[in-house]
């Protein structure tokens, strides 16, 4: 155990600046109350679903919990039931399997929520588009707010497209 | 009269300081494991955001919620308050205090048990059901080693009154009592059980197989969430401050003057912050165990208090 | 008798004359003319109960003793008759359930005339009088003749009820494992009586009393009453009647046997050790204590794995009748060994728990007995959902379930905190053993108080939260005025025990003086707000602030987080998303109880199996899969069973005397009539 402690106090704090956000990346601007954005912005839980995908952006969502990205710095939160949510971060085409799932997920959620879709599939459905198997973007089943591109996006962009959901047009809070 | 009044005034004071402080801990304690983890930390009072938050949040509630399910947060965050009046946090023989005894203290926690268990089957899903059971299992083995504990400090300062047991440890000095070091190794393995920490539970987790307290929760959200939050931040606050009171009182204050509340703020503050340190520590090093194994986790803290009960008739008790 | 002080007395009698009143009308109840029963029989009763209450309440707030004679029984020895505070003390906790059970019965004996499988009101009628008559006059008695007359009646009526419904074999099997037993103590009571009788020169109780027996036979007297009541109170190892018995009964009997007539066996206890023999040993106390610790643990471990919910309750009242046992073993060690004000705290805390236990358990057989009447099921497998069906009921059961897992504010937490505080007390002792001993077995009782918490979780959750299991459970109703009547009788006062009691314990004052002739005069000594049995440095406990602090935080609550609050929004619950949740995907009571099984399996004989129907075929393929788990009892394995050999083999054995012939009868009848002549003219 000593050795552990040495090692964590020798290394010191890893986290890098988190980026500031992009309303490029919105895709419909909703009329959520300022109040209310501040104080889920000050305090947002998000819930991911994977609605389908390959899980290459399940992988750059978990990078985000370490160390250098540090989501829990800003005072971001991943819980296990969207009944605690106030985001859902959701992944992939949306294979007809995870349409109902996915709907239902959004209903379970209390309202103000903000959808963050990751990835190429979930924007546009990237490789798979709309087919038997797949509904295409995520914004076919449920409403988004902020569509994060790239296969997979980076944890900077994915960070970046989450900021952008919780400041809605007004100026990036300091952090 | 008049120092009647104050002393309520007072009570009603520490009461309020108490839960208002208790996000305040649960902020530093995340400080601390994420400077454990190399990361940077959010604000210390990042859990007041979270909290306020979540009051602002519209309410859902499943078809077939009972009547119960709505009222259960406040009769938890009612029994926990409860609890946190009794416990003196900055000074001793507050009148809050003969409300309610150490045994008392148990029973408001296995009040807002039962009734967050009752709402968990409320629902109606395999989670609930499943974190009620496993909750109230760990529970009922958590319950003999603590009155076990508690015993041996009672044996020792002939009361379960908090005000007076902790007054008695602070007069008698810096004593080693071999039976006082057993119970504070008891009493912290049994507030890790009951406060949900590593390695008996994981307040973290996402997986529902792991879960216990959380598995109960699921189905809450907005205010209602907020107050169940909220007591269980209060309650390892709770066990915190019950272990600085029975073993570690020194500063806390004997009388209601503004020189000794405020040595007795700082004492307290400095001391929930090493245990909070310790604490940190403990889950950093440990990793959850399997539901079965929590049993013998348990069974060796009855062992300890057993040992202190025993070593205080044998060896302290004399006749 | 002076009529002005022996007031109580003629209450005592009325409500006597009204229970038999309540039998005879009840003989009128036939097919044709249920009303006799339902108004009139139940109607006296009730007055009978409230006639207990008063006349058992006044001689206990007053301080009385009041003694007749009447002249039944034997023309050298007539019937005397006592009434003084203990008497009265259990006079107002039998009144209580009987009132209770008055106001329920008249809608729930409607299920044996209009019901599916009808059933004779006569026999019900006439046997809950002769019951209560039973329990009623030998609470009054003052010798051992009228003692044991009114016992065997109150023995002999419970069978008839329990077996009320004889059609069916397992109660009737019931019926005679519960006279048996009840037999076997009552044989056993005739012989302590027999000892107390044969050293006080006659069989009253004031010639027991003023006898001093030599610590032999006073053991001797203690260990006969111990182990004779305590068949009846349920201790283990004597407590295989009571499961199958008490759910057989119809519910209101149920609540009566399980409140009122184990509650017969603490009384015998008490009066024999504390009033008839006087002085009590601590070597008797650590008996007592190791028993009710056993009885405690036992009970509610066997009724975690119970999921006949009648059958549950029944194992609670063991679990009960342990801790009721453990308050008076702690005090008869405290008493033993000197300590008169810690041996009264233990008596009070026992005492108390007694009447907490008949309220609590009154109120849970009949919120049982109400599930039963709407839904004909007991089983909690295909319970569930019952809240949003049957509120009132719903409600009542909380308020039991609530009380009954020693949960603050109610009744059951200020018995069982007494109980902690009498045994915290331990320091006091001198004896080492005995100073580890007690808060081994307090440690015993915490792991007790919150398995039953646990078993309650379940039992409650299961039985009235979450979705039905069942389609009659679907739809079932709220059950009628009356039985929501006699429930709320019994959580009221659920409610009023658990938030004055220091009032309850100076109204209890006179039993302690009575019996050890101290009392606790340091428990209301901070007036009635606070608790402090011994001393407000050792222990307070303000319960009427407790409930005001959580109802203030439920107003306060409403008012700053609803103010300006959006309605809630409903929604399916959250099921992971894929919809379709069936009750099947509910957790059940075997389920709940799953990990208590794990964790303490020895205590059980724990039969678990899981049988997989496979299809044939080169790759067979799962077609079904049953899980069987049967749970069973030790003591039927390890006790009963070999007794029951042992006694069957003995009886093999002498009966190679009866040969059949009648020559070898003649030569016995020769050799016997030899014999006595032989024996007369010694």
């Amino acid at each position: 155990m000593y050795q552990i402690i040495k090692q964590i106090l020798k290394t010191g704090i890893k986290t890098e600046t988190p980026p500031q956000p992009d309303e490029a990346l919105r895709v419909e601007v909703r009329n959520l109350q300022e109040q209310i954005l501040r104080h889920v912005g000050s305090a947002l839980a998000i819930r991911c679903v994977d609605a389908g995908s390959c899980n290459g952006c399940e992988l750059e969502i978990q990078a985000l919990n370490n160390a250098y990205y540090n989501i829990g710095g800003l005072g971001i939160h991943f819980v296990a039931s969207p009944r605690h949510a106030d985001m859902l971060l959701v992944t992939g085409p949306v294979s007809r399997h995870m349409e109902i799932a996915l709907k239902r997920t959004y209903d379970a959620t209390p309202e103000p929520k903000l959808v963050v879709a990751v990835g190429d599939c979930g924007c546009n459905g990237g490789l798979f588009g709309e087919s038997y198997a797949s509904s295409g973007k995520i914004s076919n089943v449920i409403p988004v707010d902020v569509a994060v591109p790239g296969c997979p996006p980076t944890p900077t962009a994915i960070l970046q497209g989450i900021l952008t959901a919780v400041t809605g047009g007004l100026k990036a809070r300091a952090i | 009269m008049n120092s009647q009044s104050i002393a309520w005034t007072l009570a009603a004071a520490q009461t309020l300081l108490f839960i208002l402080a208790a996000p305040l801990l649960a902020g530093w304690v995340k400080r601390v494991k994420c400077h454990l983890q190399n990361r940077a930390a959010p604000a210390v009072w990042q859990p007041y955001r979270d909290l306020a938050k979540l009051i602002k949040k519209n309410l859902v509630l499943a078809e077939n919620a009972s009547w119960l399910f709505r009222a259960v947060p406040y009769i938890v965050f009612g029994a926990t308050l409860l609890a946190a009046a009794a416990v003196p946090l900055i000074a001793v023989h507050l009148p809050t205090s003969a409300i309610a005894d150490v045994i008392v203290l148990v029973g408001f926690f296995a009040l807002a048990r039962f009734f967050t268990a009752l709402a968990a089957l409320d629902i109606g899903t395999a989670f609930g059901g499943m974190g009620a059971s496993r909750e109230m299992t760990v529970a009922a083995l958590a319950e003999p080693a603590m009155l076990m504990a508690v015993f041996t400090l009672a044996m020792t300062a002939h009361s379960t009154n908090l005000s007076v047991a902790t007054e008695t440890v602070l007069q008698a000095g810096l004593v080693l009592r071999p039976s006082f070091l057993f119970a504070l190794l008891a009493l912290l393995m049994v507030a890790v059980a009951e406060c949900g920490r590593i390695p008996v539970d994981n307040p973290a987790t996402h997986l529902e197989l792991t879960m216990l307290h959380e598995a109960m929760i699921l189905e809450y959200n907005g205010r209602h969430l907020a107050l169940i939050e909220w007591a269980a931040q209060i309650k390892l606050m709770i066990y915190a401050v019950l272990i600085i009171d029975f073993f570690f009182p020194w500063g806390i204050a004997s009388e209601f003057s503004a020189s000794a509340l405020s040595v007795g703020v700082l004492a307290v503050t400095a001391k929930l912050m090493l245990l909070a340190m310790l604490l940190v520590v403990w889950e950093t090093v440990l990793a959850k165990m399997r539901l079965f194994r929590v049993p013998q986790f348990l069974g060796f803290a009855f062992l300890l208090a057993l040992l202190g009960m025993l070593t205080n008739v044998v060896l302290e008790t004399g006749g | 008798m002076n009529t002005a002080n022996g007031l109580p007395l003629l209450l005592a009698y009325a409500a006597i004359v009204c229970t038999l009143l309540s039998g005879a009308v009840s003989l009128f109840a036939v097919r044709r003319h249920p009303g006799f029963l339902h108004f009139g029989s139940f109607l006296f009763l009730f007055l009978a109960g409230a006639a207990s209450i008063a006349a058992g309440g006044w001689a206990l707030l007053a301080h009385l003793t009041l003694t007749d004679q009447l002249a039944f029984g034997l023309p050298w020895l007539k019937w005397h008759l006592r009434l003084d505070p203990l008497s009265g003390f259990f006079l107002v906790l039998l009144g209580t359930l009987v009132t209770a059970a008055s106001l329920y019965g008249p809608s729930y004996t409607r299920e044996y005339t209009h019901g599916k499988a009808p059933q004779p009101l006569p026999p019900l009628g006439v046997f809950t009088a002769t019951f209560v008559l039973g329990m009623q006059m030998l609470l009054l008695a003052d010798d051992a003749l009228v003692f044991m007359i009114f016992w065997e009646i109150m023995s002999l009526s419970g069978y008839f009820l329990v077996a009320y419904q004889h059609q069916h074999a397992a109660n009737r099997h019931a019926a005679f494992l519960y006279l048996l037993l009840a037999h076997v103590g009552a044989l056993v009571i005739l012989l302590s009586f027999g000892v107390l009788a044969a050293f006080g020169g006659g069989l009253t109780f004031d010639q027991m009393r003023a006898t001093h027996l030599a610590p032999l036979w006073a053991t001797l007297a203690f260990l006969f009453a111990f182990l004779g009541f305590g068949t009846k109170a349920g201790m283990v190892p004597l407590h295989v009647w009571l499961p199958d018995a008490h759910p057989v009964a119809p519910s209101h009997i149920s609540a009566l046997m399980s409140g009122a007539m184990l509650k017969m066996g603490i009384y015998g206890i008490v009066r024999v050790s504390y009033d008839l023999i006087g002085e009590v040993r601590w070597e008797w106390g650590l008996l007592v204590l190791v028993i009710g610790t056993a009885s405690a643990l036992l009970g509610v471990l066997y009724a975690l794995m119970q999921h006949d919910l009648k059958r549950l309750l029944a194992y609670h009242s063991i679990e009960n009748i342990g801790i009721i046992l453990m308050g008076l073993g702690m005090s008869m060690i405290f008493l033993g060994t000197g300590h008169k004000i810690l041996g009264t705290l233990g008596l009070v805390a026992a005492l108390y728990h007694t009447l907490n236990h008949a309220l609590f358990k009154g109120l849970l057989f009949l919120g049982a007995g109400a599930v039963l009447y709407r839904t004909h099921e007991r089983d909690l497998e295909r319970m569930g959902g019952l809240i949003h069906r049957m509120p009132v009921t719903a409600f009542m059961f909380l308020v039991g379930s609530v009380a009954i897992s020693a949960l603050p504010p109610f009744n059951g937490f200020v018995s069982e905190w007494l109980t902690f505080q009498t045994a915290l007390q331990a320091p006091a002792l001198e004896n080492g053993v005995l100073r580890t001993m007690i808060p081994i077995s307090a440690a015993l009782l915490a792991l007790t108080g919150a398995l039953a918490a646990a078993c309650f979780v379940k039992a409650f959750g299961i039985a009235f939260l979450g979705k039905p299991r069942s389609r009659r459970v679907a739809h079932a109703r709220e059950v009628p005025i009356g039985m929501q009547g006699g429930m709320a009788l019994l959580a009221v006062l659920c409610l009023l025990l658990g938030v004055f009691p220091t009032s309850v314990i100076m109204a209890m004052a006179p039993i302690t003086q009575l019996l050890v002739q101290d009392s606790l005069p340091s428990a209301a000594a901070q007036g009635w707000l606070w608790l402090t049995p011994i001393s407000p440095q050792v222990a307070s406990y303000s319960a009427p602030l407790v409930l005001i602090a959580i109802v203030v935080v439920f107003g306060l609550g409403f008012l700053l987080l609803k103010r300006g609050a959006v309605p809630a929004r409903r929604c399916y619950p959250w099921d992971c998303g894929f919809g379709r949740l069936t009750s099947r995907m509910e957790y059940t009571s075997t389920a709940f109880t799953q990990p208590i099984r794990r964790v303490f399996g020895a205590v059980w004989k724990v039969d678990e199996a899981v049988e997989t129907t496979a299809g044939a075929g080169p790759i067979p393929r799962v077609t079904g899969i049953r899980h069987h788990l049967h749970v069973q009892d030790w003591s039927w394995l390890k006790v009963y069973q070999p007794i029951g050999r042992l006694v069957l083999a003995a009886a093999r054995r002498i009966g190679f005397i009866q040969t059949g012939n009648i020559h070898t009868y003649l030569k016995y009848s020769l050799a016997t009539l030899l014999l006595l002549l032989w024996i007369v003219s010694l």
